[in-house]
């Protein structure tokens, strides 16, 4: 693997950058390895770059019914922030931004990590108590968040609509500095090019239909469009088609998959300086590094695989920006999307080990798990090495859903990112 | 956007007119503290989440105000049928050789 630094960049550049080799290798399956992990996005992707270089666990394979990245990890709007209410989560997300941090080193791999900034906006008095709240509670978390006047909202975030005539006037907002967007597939290609050059397979096209199971129970391997593969451990991680997977080894996770879209507009000069959220008109914007304003909101009502969506969400989203930000009204939408997000009764995510001995799963982050990507990755991967829960991962079982040991950020936040 | 059929109305309607209420047939228990943890957390919790033909509720709620069940395959989000709401399940197979 060749290194990237200042210097190669501009030894390239002598040779009209044609010299550039690929950065990790078209893997075909072996017979066996010692784990599979279901799913190449970031959070399948990561948690093999922990294994290997963590846990020494480098005879892993990676595998993906499409190329890396192309699930949600590739279709998110890449907002992270840890704000989370309960302590569980505050302790999971924070874990994640802490890792966000030096990601780029970590890897050599610019994920473009860009803390601008996640500004919520309040626009009632009962938002303005329940984020106030949340600003409390983060802060004995040690999750650093912080209060907002209306002015300082609108010196934040100039394009912001802060007339007090506004239908949806901004009374304040609680701000999270150390919160930002990240440039989504270099985090699924920059963990698959760390994991592969220290020995994974990453194996593309390859959808794997059965889990297989010995004759004792205990994991046997994957069923896949390229053949059986052998493992001693299985991971599955793959986001709104895990329920059908575990299904596949006789386990039935509480999962919906709902699609979720997003769009972008005609690429603009630099206008957005921060990531702005909004609960009461339930849409929130940010600017890429390309100038594109990257827009989403909430799932489609029902549940679907069609990884497209309805058209009421986008007419939903499209006025609610206008609202806020009326600047924008006339900007026109160039691309959409869907992705297919699986979503837990408690809107929380499931790291866990399973009754089945062997086999690991990693779900349920539904809206919002590209921030958590890798301190999801770094704690799976501990609970795949040593079979048993990293202290940050141990709430967030499967078995929370049995013993009513909920994690109900549905509750706490009804905030979709 | 949905066009679904509300078998209340006998009128088949764009879909922000509905309301989603979650997969059909789950039957609530009749004595939920003679049921195990398990038997409990399937019923509140797991769903067959299908990726194919599934079972919904719906609730007309810009009309007649009532909840039903449609038949919908979920890759293609094609719905097969709407019934109203006590009905059984219909047998898909033939529900789907008639639409062929
Ligand atoms: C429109 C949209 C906006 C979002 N915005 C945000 C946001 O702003 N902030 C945030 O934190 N999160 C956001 N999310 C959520 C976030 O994208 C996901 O939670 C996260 O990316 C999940 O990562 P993952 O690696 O678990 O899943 P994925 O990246 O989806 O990876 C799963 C992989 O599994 C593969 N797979 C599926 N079935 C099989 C099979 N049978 N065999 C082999 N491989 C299989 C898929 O091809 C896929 O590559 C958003 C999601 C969407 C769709
Ligand atoms: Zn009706």
């Amino acid at each position: 693997m060749t290194k990237f630094s200042g210097f190669s960049i501009l030894k390239h550049a002598f040779t009209g950058h044609k010299n550039w080799t690929a950065q990790w290798p078209e893997s075909q399956p072996k017979d066996e390895y010692d784990v599979v992990i279901v799913g190449a996005g970031g959070h399948g992707l990561g948690a093999a770059y922990y294994l290997a270089k963590e846990h020494g666990i480098t005879n892993v394979a990676v595998v993906d019914k499409g190329w890396i990245g192309g699930g949600n990890t590739g279709r998110n709007t890449t907002i992270i922030r840890s704000n989370y209410l309960y302590d569980e989560s505050a302790r999971l997300f924070d874990h994640a931004v802490d890792l966000w941090q030096g990601l780029s080193q970590e890897l050599n791999y610019n994920v473009m990590y860009s803390n601008r900034g996640v500004l919520m906006l309040a626009h009632t008095v009962h938002d303005i108590q329940s984020f106030k709240r949340h600003i409390h509670a983060n802060r004995l978390n040690g999750v650093d968040n912080q209060w907002l006047t209306t002015e300082e909202c609108k010196a934040f975030c100039p394009p912001l609509n802060t007339s007090p005539t506004a239908r949806y006037p901004v009374l304040g907002g609680a701000l999270q500095k150390r919160a930002g967007t990240a440039r989504h597939d270099a985090v699924a290609w920059g963990y698959a090019r760390a994991a592969a050059s220290r020995g994974v397979d990453i194996i593309q096209n390859c959808a794997v239909t059965t889990i297989r199971r010995n004759s004792n129970g205990s994991v046997a391997g994957v069923e896949t469009e390229k053949g059986f593969i052998k493992a001693k451990k299985v991971v599955v991680s793959a986001a709104g088609h895990t329920s059908g997977i575990m299904q596949t080894a006789g386990i039935n996770l509480p999962l919906e998959s709902y699609p979720l879209q997003a769009f972008v507009s005609e690429p603009i000069k630099p206008i957005f300086p921060c990531v702005v959220m909004s609960n009461a008109v339930h849409a929130y914007i940010s600017q890429s590094d390309k100038g594109e304003l990257v827009i989403g909101s909430g799932t489609d009502q029902y549940t679907s695989y069609s990884q497209r969506g309805g058209l009421p969400l986008i007419e939903h989203t499209v006025a609610a920006i206008s609202e806020v930000f009326p600047t924008f009204n006339r900007m026109r939408m160039l691309r959409k999307w869907g992705g297919i997000v699986d979503v837990t009764p408690d809107r929380s995510a499931i790291v866990s080990k399973t009754p089945v001995q062997g086999l690991y799963v990693n779900c349920g982050w539904g809206t919002g798990g590209f921030k958590a990507t890798p301190g999801a990755a770094h704690t799976l991967a501990w609970t795949v090495a040593k079979d048993e829960p990293h202290p940050i991962n141990a709430p967030f079982s499967m078995e929370r859903f049995r013993t009513g040991r909920l994690i109900d950020e549905a509750a706490a936040a009804a905030v979709a990112h | 956007m949905l066009l679904i059929p509300c078998p209340y109305c006998a009128e088949t309607l764009p879909e922000v007119e509905f309301a989603y209420a979650g997969e059909a047939h789950v039957v609530r228990p009749s004595d939920p503290s003679l049921m195990s943890d398990e038997e409990w957390e399937n019923y509140l919790f797991i769903r067959t989440n299908a990726k194919g033909t599934h079972f919904e509720r719906w609730r007309h709620i810009h009309g007649c105000g009532r909840f039903f069940n449609v038949v919908r395959d979920t890759v293609s989000d094609k719905i097969y049928m709407a019934y109203k709401a006590g009905e059984p399940k219909p047998k898909i197979d033939a529900l789907l050789e008639k639409q062929r």
